[in-house]
């Protein structure tokens, strides 16, 4: 490669002296000047709505959330990749299996990268994917449930932070690994790296009706790190933009080792092509192991399945399918523009950023005007790819988004702002100062062909004064900016859940009118289901007890229960059999050593509790739901061991037998008796 | 026959067709307003059939009621929806007698018994809101001394926290209508006849 080893020493005073340099000609006000009608701007009146969804990651939280633009309000928090007692993911037994991993019950993970689902290269609010960065994996949420329905595993990478984003169709949603790690996995000396250790970038197929995830293909690819990516759109539509950095192939002490080449690359992949090769039959199958989790959509009952197989498709196996073009220094982002030809490479340790033309990288692949190769990967001659350069825009680019009107918009985490710049003739157009150091930002539809370029979010990593303190720790800021003018102008800050990495914002036509209001209590299909309160029963085998149990304003069915033993496992299968939006029920059952329940209008759900001590204990609905729902209680009486109380339970009336348990409980007074 | 004692006969068959239409609108309508409910419960009475604007909101409204202990509202136990429409047919029949006799006092006697009716199944709704307003559970969770939960017959009334307003629709007003072209029917044939 011709690459040029800068020293270490001298790019760190560059960028701090490029540091105090803007300090010092801008030493920006945390207060900064707000104008007149900002505050009517992100105005949302009592009773009115927001024009956007904002989907926000929540990053070490596991979760997405869900706000409003302009107001900044917090919707609602979607449970993903973390266990959520408010309302029992992950705790009840429909949704347990949804942790379900190649590495056992993994309740926790990172989420970063939110994508929607598209069609012609614009959002068609169905579905949003997002992914998991620690355990790989990716989860799909149904927009019009706001639930997660689908979990799967990507086998054989580490750190799945490349990932998922989506193809304009919603094919694919391509996501690659962070980390090379040894594949398959052995024990072997770390300093192997570089014969053992490979990258693999993994193509997930969508089913087009339902949004079923499966894992296509994966391309082995050398062993550095893949970072971020998108896919082409318009003219580009079939390939894929991958960064990489570390292609030092460093195994430690990255950030010196893996910042000593002046450029990395960019991996450019023709899936049309990949695609070409998997129906040829030029993969390779690979044992291995990863989970695949999906809700089923008429019981809400989530099932897991080990998968064992992948296909590899291998680059020097498959030519023309993937190639490489040198990136400046440490590449972060890596964006395509709305009309698909041009491609921003962010190097974050670089004072430029390089700005590469679809077209040209076409032109120079037909030439095939190429430096070398690595490990049988063509690298493209970076300046025969390269559309232009935009010169010293600021300190740490990482991401960029787009408008309609030609203009591309650029976080710098370094020099803490935002930059706007004219993508054609890549002319700086106006900067804006963030508090403080914005990771992502997000533009409505600012990653697709048709952006609504009105209001921009700059994600920050850092708060400091942003809020009144709460200890040493914060919650992270956003803040809105309106792009609609020539100049942006900030209009609002607000706090973020987790640490948001990337968002995606929706005009809220699109989701709103397909907002579920309550299950259809005729689909419900749970085989533990119980339609009608003169259904509830319950029914012992061995050791197990299911409880068949409804909830209405304002009762539970039944609400008194003898016949529990310490040792049981008591299923609670809770039926909600309300009709109506926004009257959820709840299940707490004290001793309980999990969650509570929540559980729709509609939907059944069910609580594990095995009691541990003899005595008399409340269980209670948790959501307040009627004037009469404290009332909305009931008592579960638990006896020792091997004890010889049947089993009862009923409603307001003596309790019902259980005509078999009473029999026997009769018979056996008889027979002490004799 | 001249002209006017045809334009008795269409008055009495667009009378009759007037009654047709009570299958297809809802005679009755009983809107329940409260904060918690944006836009309203909307409660329609059909000559066959209660609906409600979504296809659950009688067991909405029955899980309203039972705090006050009200019945809850089981169409199927409500004998009138069953043998109200075949009165009606057996009026629309008896209409299609009249147009064939075409004398005046099969309209006035159609006109009469249509009236007859209709002041009995008003009185008939009238009966059953009286018993839903009044017959409430003694164990129901809310009891408030001297209130009753009657709806109005027509207009509006406050009731707890529901305002509540009950007016006719379509098919009332129809029905109204059917009434008028038969007298009307009436009228022409017995001018022609008498003067
Ligand atoms: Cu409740």
């Amino acid at each position: 490669m011709r690459t040029r080893k800068v020293n270490m020493i001298i790019s760190l005073v560059t960028i701090m002296g490029g540091m105090a340099l803007v300090v010092a000609c801008g030493q920006r006000n945390a207060t900064t000047v707000i104008e007149g009608d900002a505050a009517e701007q992100v105005y949302i009146a009592p009773g009115e709505y927001d024009e956007f969804y904002a989907f926000l990651s929540g990053g070490f939280s596991g979760q997405i959330t869900v706000y409003g633009l302009p107001s900044g309000r917090l919707l609602r928090e979607v449970p993903v990749f973390s266990q959520y007692p408010e309302n029992g993911y992950g705790y009840s037994e429909e949704s347990k299996p949804m942790f379900n991993t190649s590495y056992g019950f993994v309740p926790w993970d990172d989420s970063h990268h939110i994508e929607l689902s598209q069609q012609n290269g614009e959002f068609d609010g169905r579905w949003l994917f997002v992914n998991g960065n620690n355990t790989p994996r990716i989860a799909r949420v149904d927009l019009s449930t706001f639930e997660t329905v689908e979990i799967l595993e990507i086998p054989d990478v580490a750190g799945l932070h490349c990932a998922p984003f989506i193809t304009e169709n919603s094919e694919y949603l391509v996501s690659g690994t962070r980390f090379s790690i040894p594949i398959p996995q052995k024990d072997v000396p770390i300093d192997t790296y570089k014969e053992n250790f490979k990258g693999l970038i993994n193509y997930v197929s969508l089913d087009q009706d339902h949004g079923t995830m499966e894992l296509a293909f994966q391309i082995e690819m050398p062993g550095f790190n893949y970072d971020l990516a998108r896919n082409g759109k318009a003219v580009s539509h079939g390939w894929s933009f991958l960064t990489t950095y570390n292609s030092e192939q460093a195994h430690s002490l990255l950030e010196v080792n893996a910042s000593q080449k002046d450029k990395d690359l960019m991996a450019i992949i023709n899936w049309k092509k990949a695609e070409e090769y998997v129906a040829a039959g030029k993969f390779t199958e690979r044992p291995t192991s990863y989970y695949h989790n999906l809700m089923d959509e008429s019981t809400g009952i989530a099932h897991s399945q080990e998968m064992k197989m992948t296909r590899i498709l291998k680059p020097e196996d498959c030519p023309e399918m993937v190639y490489f073009i040198p990136v400046p220094k440490s590449p972060h982002g890596c964006d395509v523009d709305p009309s698909g030809e041009y491609i921003v490479g962010n190097g974050k340790l670089s004072a430029d950023m390089s700005v590469y033309s679809f077209s040209k990288i076409m032109k120079a692949i037909e030439e095939k005007n190429f430096d070398g190769e690595i490990e049988g990967i063509p690298v493209i001659n970076y300046d025969a790819g390269l559309h232009g350069i935009l010169q010293k825009p600021g300190l740490g680019p990482l991401h960029t988004e787009f408008d309609e009107r030609g203009n591309a918009y650029t976080t710098f985490f370094i020099s803490s702002e935002v930059v706007k710049w004219n993508v054609d003739n890549l002319e700086i157009l106006d900067r804006e100062a963030t508090f403080y150091s914005p990771g992502h930002l997000v533009i409505p539809g600012g990653e697709t062909r048709k952006p609504e370029g009105k209001y921009l979010v700059a994600m920050n990593k850092i708060t400091k004064d942003r809020y009144l303190p709460t200890g040493p720790e914060l919650a992270h800021s956003a803040q809105l900016f309106d792009i609609s003018g020539d100049k942006m102008k900030l209009l609002l800050d607000f706090p973020t859940k987790g640490e948001p990495h990337y968002a995606q914002a929706i005009r809220a036509d699109k989701v709103k009118p397909n907002s579920k209001k309550f299950y259809n209590i005729e689909e419900n299909a749970h085989p533990y289901a119980t339609l009608g309160e003169s259904k509830t029963k319950v029914v012992r085998e061995g050791d197990e007890v299911h409880v068949y149990m409804t909830a209405m304003r304002s009762h539970l069915a039944p609400d008194n229960i003898e016949g529990f033993k310490v040792g049981d496992k008591v299923f609670f299968h809770v039926t909600n059999l309300e009709q109506d939006w926004d009257v959820p029920h709840g299940f707490a059952i004290q001793g309980a050593t999990n969650a509570e329940l929540l559980v729709m209008p509609g939907q059944t759900k069910t609580l594990l509790w095995e009691p541990k001590k003899v005595g008399v204990y409340a269980f209670y609905c948790t959501d307040f739901c009627s004037a009469l729902h404290q009332e909305m209680s009931g008592y579960a009486r638990v006896s020792a061991k091997g004890a010889d109380v049947p089993l009862k339970w009923g409603l307001n009336e003596t309790l019902r037998e259980n005509q078999e348990q009473a029999e026997k409980f009769y018979e056996q007074l008889e027979n002490k008796s004799k | 026959m001249n002209g006017k004692s045809h334009i008795a006969q269409f008055l009495m068959l667009g009378a009759v067709l007037c009654l047709g239409i009570l299958f297809l609108q809802p005679l009755w309508k009983i809107t329940l307003e409260a904060a918690q409910f944006p836009g309203g419960l909307d409660l329609y009475i059909w000559i066959n059939k209660i609906s409600g604007n979504d296809k659950h909101i009688i067991q909405n409204i029955n899980i309203l009621n039972h705090y006050i202990g009200m019945k809850p509202i089981h169409p199927d136990a409500i004998p009138e929806l069953r043998y109200f429409p075949w009165v009606v047919i057996g009026m629309m029949a008896f209409g299609l007698i009249c147009i064939g006799v075409n004398r005046p006092w099969f309209y006035l006697s159609w006109v009469l018994v249509m009236i007859g009716l209709g002041a009995l199944g008003i009185y008939d709704f009238y009966l059953w809101l009286y018993d839903y307003g009044h017959n409430l559970d003694p164990n129901a969770p809310i009891k408030i001394a001297n209130m009753n939960y009657m709806p109005p017959l027509f207009g509006e009334k406050d009731l707890l926290n529901f305002y509540v307003r009950s007016y006719p629709n379509w098919g009332g007003v129809f029905l109204g209508l059917a009434i008028l072209l038969g007298a009307g029917a009436f009228y022409l044939k017995g001018k022609r006849v008498y003067v």
